[in-house]
């Protein structure tokens, strides 16, 4: 292809290692690590939905048995309820969108052979890993997976007695996350150093594509946060088996009174939300910039507002270590510290808004290829906004505090952060399967995939906001014998014969994925016609990226139908037309 | 109607960001790219010790922050009341821990193993241009000495914080006696540990040198971990003065 012959200048080429273990398995290359991080999602997204899936049988069949399993007991409720949450946060929503795709990309979008530090990339993945086997173990010892949510609140985390799942189960939920504190640190290390110093020449930062800034920020994000959390595990270790009181109070606990005194249980929701609300933004923000990256390249139209998105960007990290607070309103909080943080939280609305109207921008007027990446890219803006618009609402404390505990939250935090980051990963799949395994996925496929989960979602989660303004609780095993709630159960039927049919139709996904790596339509090296440096190299990528050379960028990443270029693209290596816009 | 023009200039010379980096290595002792060998003051070498002090600046900053964590975790644990279930009213249980005197020893040894270890630092520096520019390779024997000093120094430290904690315990401040003195354990203990994996590597520096490793490498691993010594040093005090003004 024409695109292939970008300036460059001779470099080292790299040996690839040989044999199956070295390549695959204890792999250095970015790229085998990205896809190791996606498979690792993968699996675990499948765990955390048929989770998911029993707890939405028990919710309507309260007594139904289930095979295997028998009939469901509130604390077996509690335990699906725990790791589904654990499990999707951090092993699918942290993982997939920044270590499986940014380790993937990033490295290649900005013209890099590999990541700073392979050995310490490899690490990162491999601890990921056994934090992950560490979690799925708590399922198999004695008392079974801990029931205290995945935000674990002391006391009930923090007292071995406090139930069943909180002896051994809980020791290694603690000790799983504080695996994955040390993995996801390692990669922010190494996302940040290579964002710096590794970019090609002429790759200036205000020439990066969007993607790499959101894995950049989001790397930021992590570096700070997973920190904070580590240290809260720690503390909460030590109160587990140590007998300090830094959390635990003195309370009774299942009729016993606990040996400890003094703790507070506060301390440990302060830890734990400043860790936890930039952990929504290190979700959704790898899925923001995928998507402005998307809507440009099918819009066939630059990125609108193209500095805003990056400052958008860099004011929702730094508003988001700021707004931990309004996840405490119900927590027992001054007024005035509330109302603080419900100032910062509202103030978070602006550059998601600016966010938003450049999308809506870019798209307006823009020739739509509805190809299968684009859809999920429309569908992630459709549930931004959807799952967003709910926020100010519980921004409030006036509001929240009705609301905190009812299912009107499930729903608002499943759309926006849960099924519109799984959007963005959606997404990158489509778009980047081509140059990942060579081959095209089947569209027909995708666009069945894409319509069923996109209303399939809309089916789930948007009744949940009714039913928590109607005062369904969050959290219970079983409401269908409250009288209040009894009109509610249709709505609860609903969702979850919605849910059956969404989680059906992502075998269709799983079976296009593999189908498609065996038997797709050979890609082109450049299909979707962008203008980002993987797009220049070949498909699959060569080891060291780009064959022994290094790309020279003379673009901005977003050219497309530009006045005069030839074509209605133009590459980022592309010396020969520079584009008027800048 | 709106024209537009046909063609439009071309800069030839691309804007140079922070790039026109070589590719990285594969390895981490050497054989980098860039077409050229890695020896000290070659572009890789250049390359590499900018691109790992980057690294440790950042990893700097994720350390810090496990520290301001326990640190806000330790305002806040103090200023906590706790009930009484005797006399049903509030009272404070954090104990002021009298520290051991041989912690203000142990400040002053840290304190001067960060002086060995910038005079280790610089002298494998000076040592491999002195390589460079007799373009020999005889080791030199008497230069490993303050790399052995720091380690040894960096040990003692660490052997002595064991024996404070002893000599904590002997007063009866065990880890879950008093907030106050779970802090203490905790503090100590994850500086330690965060210090005992820069002993590691200076050993691994030292070993390097014995098994003949390229000096480039070694005065790359020396370098970073002297920032980190650094860090570590300044994190001590801090921890130290955290404990003995805010008890």
């Amino acid at each position: 292809m024409a695109t292939r012959d970008f300036t460059a200048h001779e470099s080292h080429a790299h040996a690839a290692p040989q044999g199956f273990i070295r390549k695959y398995v204890f792999s250095l290359d970015h790229k085998v690590i990205g896809l190791q991080y996606y498979f690792l999602a993968l699996t675990a997204v499948f765990v955390g939905m048929f989770l998911s899936l029993l707890m939405r049988i028990h919710l309507i069949w309260p007594t139904a048995s289930i095979p295997l399993l028998g009939e469901i007991k509130p604390e077996t409720y509690l335990t699906l309820l725990t790791m589904h949450g654990t499990i999707m946060v951090f092993f699918v929503l942290t993982t997939a969108p920044q270590g499986g795709f940014g380790n993937y990309f990033l490295p290649i979008q900005i013209g890099a052979a590999d990541m700073a530090f392979p050995v310490l990339n490899m690490l990162s993945f491999w601890v990921t890993l056994l934090g992950y086997l560490v979690m799925l173990s708590a399922f198999f010892v004695a008392g079974g997976a801990p029931l205290h949510g995945w935000t674990g609140y002391p006391p009930l985390s923090a007292v071995p007695s406090a139930g069943p799942g909180e002896g051994l189960g809980a020791d290694l939920w603690v000790t799983s996350i504080a695996l994955f504190c040390i993995g996801a640190l390692m990669s922010a290390l190494n996302f940040i150093t290579t964002t710096l110093d590794m970019r090609a020449k002429g790759m200036t930062l205000m020439r990066m594509p969007l993607t790499c800034w959101a894995w950049f920020v989001t790397a930021i994000l992590g570096l700070l946060a997973f920190g904070v959390l580590f240290s809260a595990g720690i503390l909460l270790l030590l109160d587990r088996n140590a007998g300090t009181s830094f959390y635990v109070p003195l309370v009774v606990v299942n009729g016993q009174m606990v040996g400890h005194k003094g703790g507070s249980p506060l301390l440990w929701q302060h830890l734990f939300w400043f860790f936890g609300h930039p952990e929504v933004y290190i979700a959704i923000l790898p899925a923001m910039g995928l998507c402005s990256q998307l809507l440009s390249v099918f819009s066939r139209k630059p990125i609108f507002g193209y500095k805003a998105m990056v400052y958008a960007i860099l004011a929702i990290g730094l508003l988001g270590f700021m707004v931990w607070g309004h996840h405490m309103f119900m927590s027992g909080m001054s007024p005035y510290t509330a109302f603080a943080f419900s100032i910062m939280t509202m103030a978070i609305g602006v550059p998601s808004a600016i966010k938003t109207f450049n999308w809506l921008g870019t798209l307006w007027g823009g020739r739509i290829r509805f190809a299968s990446p684009m859809l999920f890219a429309i569908g992630f803006v459709s549930l931004f906004v959807s799952g967003g618009i709910s926020g100010p609402f519980l921004a409030q404390p006036v509001l929240d505090i009705p609301l905190h505990d009812t299912a009107f939250v499930t729903g608002h935090f499943h759309l926006i952060m849960g099924v519109a980051s799984i959007f963005g990963i959606f997404a990158a799949t489509y778009y980047w399967f081509p140059k990942m395994f060579g081959r095209m996925m089947n569209e027909r496929l995708a666009q069945a995939h894409f319509w069923l989960t996109f209303i399939g979602t809309y089916c789930i989660f948007m009744p949940m906001h009714y039913a928590g303004m109607a005062g369904q609780p969050r959290r219970y095993s079983q409401f269908t014998t409250l009288h209040y709630l009894e009109k509610l159960i249709p709505l609860n039927e609903f969702i979850t014969f919605a849910a059956f049919v969404t989680i059906a139709a992502q075998f269709i996904f799983v079976f296009n994925l593999f189908w498609s790596m065996k038997a797709g339509k050979k890609a082109a090296d450049n299909p979707w016609e962008a203008t980002t440096l993987e797009w220049i190299t070949a498909t699959p990528p060569p080891h060291d990226n780009f064959g022994g050379q290094t790309p020279v960028v003379y673009n901005g990443p977003y050219e497309y139908s530009v006045p005069g270029a030839p074509k209605d693209y133009v590459m980022q290596t592309d010396p020969s037309i520079v584009a008027a816009a800048h | 109607m709106a024209t537009f023009p046909t063609t439009v200039p071309v800069d030839v010379e691309p804007i140079t960001g922070r790039g026109g980096a070589a590719p990285p290595s594969r390895r981490s002792d050497g054989g980098d790219g860039n077409g050229g060998p890695f020896d000290y003051g070659s572009a890789a070498f250049e390359l590499r010790l900018r691109r790992a002090r980057l690294g440790m600046i950042v990893a700097i900053s994720a350390i810090a922050m496990i520290f301001v964590s326990f640190t806000s975790a330790y305002v806040v644990r103090q200023g906590l009341p706790t009930i009484d279930p005797r006399t049903g009213t509030l009272v404070h249980d954090w104990l002021p821990v009298r520290l051991p005197p041989l912690l203000l020893l142990n400040t002053l040894v840290l304190l001067v193993s960060s002086v060995t270890m910038e005079l280790s630092r610089r002298q494998i520096a000076r040592e491999a241009a002195g390589t460079v520019a007799a373009s020999a390779q005889h080791a030199n024997r008497s230069q490993i000495s303050w790399l052995a000093l720091t380690i040894a120094l960096g040990l003692a430290f660490l052997g002595a914080q064991l024996v404070a904690w002893r000599e904590l315990a002997a007063t009866g401040f065990y880890l879950a006696t008093s907030p106050s003195s779970s802090f203490v354990y905790l503090l100590t203990g994850m500086h330690g540990i965060h210090l005992l994996g820069a002993v590691f590597v200076l050993l691994f520096a030292g070993a390097a040198a014995i098994v003949g490793k390229p000096i480039a490498t070694r005065v790359v691993i020396l370098d970073v971990t002297g920032w980190y010594w650094h860090f570590m040093a300044i994190l001590w005090v801090y921890v130290f003065c955290l404990m003995k003004f805010a008890r």
